[in-house]
């Protein structure tokens, strides 16, 4: 959980900016809610926000690492390589608009994610072996 | 009796978020927090995003002037990882719900504090070494232990931020040892910059404890993790060592080892002048914010044109 991504989450009321448009137009868009909205980056002339995630070598998968704002995908792109690629090794990168991600509730993270706390039958350490019994 | 009811719901929250804190939790964006925190956050981190993006300024300024190829690649990287580290911290902020043109209006409209330390002019070569070694050094030390905030979008641009952050201190260091070890003029111009930052240095920590009105409650929220006092006594007992090692002094007459504590202790800081920078009055203020404004207008056109070429691109999709 400590890599859970610093993402806001989308804004889940109100219309979402299409990726690539123009600030102006996203500003005619947005239902930017002035009470804390996490949501922020579609704002009044801004351009989008992106998330970045990115992916070392050694196959690992790939992990957020933050976010930034992009006139399109493929100044996102660019922008992301030199903002969170600077030092190798990194061997690919996402971006996604942050806008498209719908995320878990933080509200109701406890019942949202209940079904997977009580299943100890899911774990290897709920089941025996013969006493004695070594290396299996 | 409405009314009521929010008070007490509030309270409620107010006290899950307490203990949240108190076991160590990290604070994550969509999460409850009170608008205190919040804010504290805001000025904190956005002060933080606008000094790394400020502090490019006294670098760049010596980017043409560099003495080798070498020593010009060197500080052009560095000078990019801080533009990204104010990327990164600007994205943090963001995830609180503050607006990044807001956050930049802020800067440019002089409302928004930065760093002390980036008023101060850099006159010669050697002010390139004492930055990396005091300036970037005395970050390490503040920036180590906010890698533990309990905001984790803080905390992780911390963490990100750190592992570059050495690379800057340690070419500042070799800047210095390697002039301090050269002709006596060039001894000299590491010694006089070694004199001029190093008060400037111990300011940057912020002010004494007596004097930090918000450390308390930071604190205790663990945004912060040590007092502006401690950080500074880390610093000063890091840094005395080095300076010694490449036979520099530092232009402190007061500065003893304390055998009992194991710390080094220092002469009085001269705090009306850190004050007086804070308020704007620094050697370099006007010029920085000059600086920011000029290069803001000058990419307007850049800014304008990246997104007239978004929009031609997404008509053309569309029409496709």
């Amino acid at each position: 959980m400590s890599k859970a991504p610093n993402f806001s989450g989308p804004n889940s009321a109100g219309p979402i900016p299409a990726v690539g448009e123009p600030a102006a137009r996203i500003t005619d868009d947005a239902s930017h809610d002035a009470s804390h909205d996490a949501s922020a980056g579609d704002g009044a002339g801004q351009w989008p926000l992106w998330e970045v995630f990115s992916q070392g070598e050694g196959g690992a998968p790939h992990e957020h690492v933050g976010s930034l704002h992009a006139a399109d995908a493929e100044m996102a792109l660019q922008n992301a390589r030199d903002v969170y690629a600077r030092r190798g090794p990194v061997v690919s990168l996402w971006v996604v608009p942050s806008a498209a991600i719908t995320a878990s509730p933080s509200e109701e993270a406890g019942p949202f994610f209940d079904p997977g706390a009580d299943k100890i039958y899911r774990h290897p350490q709920f089941y025996k072996v013969p006493r004695g019994l070594k290396g299996f | 009796m409405e009314q009521q009811t929010t008070d007490k719901s509030e309270e409620a929250l107010n006290a899950a978020f307490e203990a949240r804190i108190s076991a160590g939790e990290t604070i994550e964006p969509k999460d409850w927090m009170p608008d205190r925190y919040r804010t504290q956050l805001i000025r904190m981190m956005s002060q933080h995003a606008h000094s790394e993006i400020v502090g490019m300024l006294p670098e760049g300024n010596w980017i043409t002037r560099a003495p080798s190829l070498k020593r010009k690649m060197s500080l052009i990287a560095k000078v990019q990882d801080e533009a990204g580290h104010g990327l990164y911290i600007y994205c943090g902020t963001e995830t609180l719900g503050v607006d990044r043109a807001e956050l930049v209006d802020q800067l440019l409209s002089g409302k928004a504090k930065y760093s002390s330390i980036f008023n101060y002019p850099t006159l010669t070569w050697a002010d390139m070494g004492v930055i990396g070694w005091f300036v970037d050094g005395a970050a390490i030390v503040n920036q180590t232990v906010l890698a533990k905030a309990s905001y984790g979008p803080y905390a992780r641009a911390m963490i990100r931020i750190c592992k570059e952050e050495n690379f800057h201190k340690k070419q500042g260091y070799e800047i210095i040892a390697t002039l301090a070890r050269g002709t006596p003029a060039q001894k000299a111009m590491a010694q006089d910059a070694v004199n001029r930052w190093w008060w400037p240095s111990l300011m940057m920590l912020g002010p004494s404890d007596a004097n930090s009105p918000n450390t308390a409650e930071l604190i205790r929220w663990r945004v912060k993790r040590k007092t502006n006092d401690e950080l500074r006594q880390r610093f000063i007992d890091l840094t005395v060592p080095q300076a010694e090692a490449v036979g520099l002094t530092l232009p402190d007459p007061d500065l003893k080892y304390n055998e009992a504590t194991g710390h080094w202790e220092h002469g009085p800081i001269d705090w009306d002048e850190f004050w007086s920078v804070v308020k704007g009055n620094g050697p370099c203020n006007r010029e920085r914010l000059q600086a920011r404004r000029e290069a803001h207008e000058a990419g307007r056109w850049v800014r304008e044109a990246a997104e007239a070429y978004a929009a031609k691109h997404q008509r053309a999709e569309s029409a496709a």
